[in-house]
């Protein structure tokens, strides 16, 4: 199963023939001529930034309340990007371990009044990365390497699963889920919807963000690229492919568990949907539609996917998710790389990872 | 004896790849392994990568027993394999191709802090350099000619310095002047590294090999030095019948 896992991407991300490979490889290097040496990348996330400081100072109180919602979701994605567009593991149940966080942060606070910022956080980040380890181990550390089918089915099993189990278990609150959940707090101040709530997740998202960028320019990264290329090729090399699968994935359920408990404080509530197929559906469409495999492409997908669809239910209340369904389907039809992609050449998103790439870019 | 693969059977469905064949080749020996189309080289040297598990049969190299190795393991022990189809990662560089090659073995301490990226610059270069591909560094490996990816494949597969190299069809859809860089290339390796080479091209095998297997229906039709084969008639007939 040498190129099964290309042959996924490419049905997903639509028709990356060979030739047409080239022909961006080749419209890459002559953008990048063009551009000197110049980066694009740091400036698109430059603007993405100095937007989501001013956000809140220029929006309404509602606006912000939703924008921090979408940061949030924005948190979540990058875990499911770390996944799918550094390592090319399709994982289809990425809700399983936001929403898992957020059932527990729940229970935390609601049947033990421990509510502080310093607890609920780490111990959903360890909800989420736990949850990921099991399943993780699971599908990916076998002998030999899982087929892409097994691992997209399991992840997506696993997300139904905990989402019919939470709808069924009293304790949880069954379909209802847990209403109410008491605010984040720090010593005596509580953490309300509102700017306070937005820049703390703001701050969380790029400490995130800088850490995946590390990561993801580290010569970690540089495995993960392998891997998501072609898996059999790394192995005979020597890379224990499945370990590193593991850790991605492991990494991907932490953040996802941050971003859920984030979530679960934010919106006061948790139910069964947070854990299940649709939450995983929706954060692999603000990756695709943002542009997979850039961090920053994860957070523009989910901003504009999130934006355009609290726009369209207010103008166009009936028909919306239509009109939203048929743009998803024309981005990943004609844009394959995501909306990124026009602003993006092949060859600065796939980047360089050698001790010579300075070098290179100060070269005329 | 470096590498010892004997009695090696492979059956597919109702198909008998393999009856039997094996295999040996010494330290710093140049083995060609040669035969009809579906002779069974193919099989042979993916069930020596570990690419393949024979149904029956025993794979040793470096006097321990490998046949239930997988391909990390076959790689960390000192194997090292070129894919007949070039599998060269095409958006990145030359330079990261040859580096994903180089830190194989590096711990993930080591790769998630970088540690070992400006140790190996020097031998990434040497190893493009010695290919004849360091003033392309920086290109990306898809804008490569074929010729030039099958060397830069040959590059990555040393990079780990082996002690055996496998190369499947190293010269396939090259030119008669690639060809000849290509044997250029690969004998200063003689030093450090020993070769199993499967290659349709008989010029290019006797030009490059000290040994050569002949199979012909998954067994072992003769083993020999090149002059051995050259003058061992049923050898000579299998070729006279395909052509």
């Amino acid at each position: 199963m040498p190129k099964s896992m290309s042959v996924v991407r490419e049905a997903i991300a639509g028709d990356e023939a060979d030739d047409a490979m080239a022909e961006r490889v080749a419209t890459g290097q002559a953008r990048d001529q063009v551009k000197a040496g110049r980066k694009v990348l740091p400036i698109v996330e430059g603007v993405v930034l100095i937007a989501a400081l001013v956000a809140p100072l220029v929006l309404q109180d509602y606006l912000t309340v939703f924008a921090t919602r979408v940061i949030i979701l924005a948190l979540f994605a990058l875990s499911f990007d770390l996944v799918w567009g550094y390592a090319g593991i399709m994982s289809f149940g990425q809700a399983l371990f936001f929403g898992s966080a957020g059932y527990g942060v729940a229970l935390l606070a609601r049947d033990l009044d421990i509510t502080n910022i310093f607890l609920v956080l780490p111990a959903g980040t360890l909800i989420g990365l736990a949850f990921a380890l099991l399943l993780g181990g699971f599908l990916l550390l076998g002998r030999h390497p899982s087929s892409v089918i097994f691992v997209s089915l399991g992840t997506l099993t696993g997300s139904y699963a905990a989402d019919r189990l939470a709808r069924g278990w009293y304790y949880l609150g069954g379909q209802n889920g847990i209403p109410s959940i008491a605010p984040m707090s720090l010593g005596g101040y509580e953490f309300t919807e509102g700017p306070a709530f937005y820049y703390l997740v703001l701050g969380i998202l790029v400490v995130v963000y800088l850490l995946c960028r590390f990561l993801v320019r580290s010569q970690f990264g540089l495995a993960l690229a392998g891997l998501r290329e072609n898996e059999q090729r790394i192995a005979f090399f020597g890379y224990k492919a499945q370990h590193l699968k593991a850790i991605i994935f492991a990494i991907g359920g932490a953040i996802a568990g941050l971003a859920g408990s984030l979530y679960a404080f934010h919106e006061g509530f948790v139910w069964p949907n947070m854990v299940g197929v649709v939450v995983s559906t929706q954060v692999v469409l603000y990756v695709l539609f943002g542009g997979s495999g850039t961090l920053i492409g994860a957070v523009i997908g989910t901003v504009i996917v999130e934006g355009v669809s609290f726009w369209l239910s207010d103008n166009y209340r009936d028909i919306w998710p239509i009109i939203l369904g048929l743009l998803l389907l024309l981005v990943i039809l004609f844009r394959p790389l995501g909306l990124i992609s026009f602003v993006l050449g092949e060859r600065e998103r796939v980047g360089s990872f050698g001790a010579a790439r300075k070098e290179k870019r100060n070269a005329p | 004896m470096l590498l010892e693969a004997a009695g090696i059977k492979k059956v597919f469905g109702k198909l008998t790849a393999l009856d039997g064949a094996a295999l040996t080749v010494g330290e710093n020996e140049f083995h060609g392994l040669i035969g009809p189309n579906g002779s069974g080289k193919s099989t042979l040297m993916k069930c020596i990568a570990g690419a393949e598990v024979p149904t029956q049969g025993r794979v040793s190299f470096v006097n321990a027993d490998i046949t239930a190795f997988t391909p990390t393991e076959r790689a960390r022990a000192g194997m090292s394999l070129k894919f007949q189809i070039t599998s060269v990662l095409p958006s990145l560089t030359l330079y990261d191709n040859i580096l994903l090659a180089l830190q194989a073995q590096s711990s993930l301490f080591d790769l998630v802090f970088s540690r070992t990226r400006g140790a190996l610059h020097d031998q990434v270069m040497a190893m493009l350099t010695q290919f004849r591909l360091a003033d392309r560094a920086f290109d990306a490996a898809a804008a490569l000619s074929h010729g030039q990816q099958q060397w830069l494949e040959i590059a990555m597969a040393l990079a780990g310095k082996p002690k055996l190299l496998l190369l499947d069809e190293p010269t396939g859809g090259m030119s008669l002047e690639e060809r000849r860089v290509t044997g250029e290339l690969l004998q200063p390796i003689k030093k450090h590294c020993s070769l199993v080479i499967v290659e349709h091209d008989l010029d290019f095998i006797r030009d490059i090999c000290d040994r050569l297997t002949v199979l012909d229906q998954g067994k072992v039709l003769a083993s020999g030095t090149v002059s051995e084969i050259q003058a061992n008639t049923s050898v000579q007939e299998i070729y006279l019948r395909r052509a």
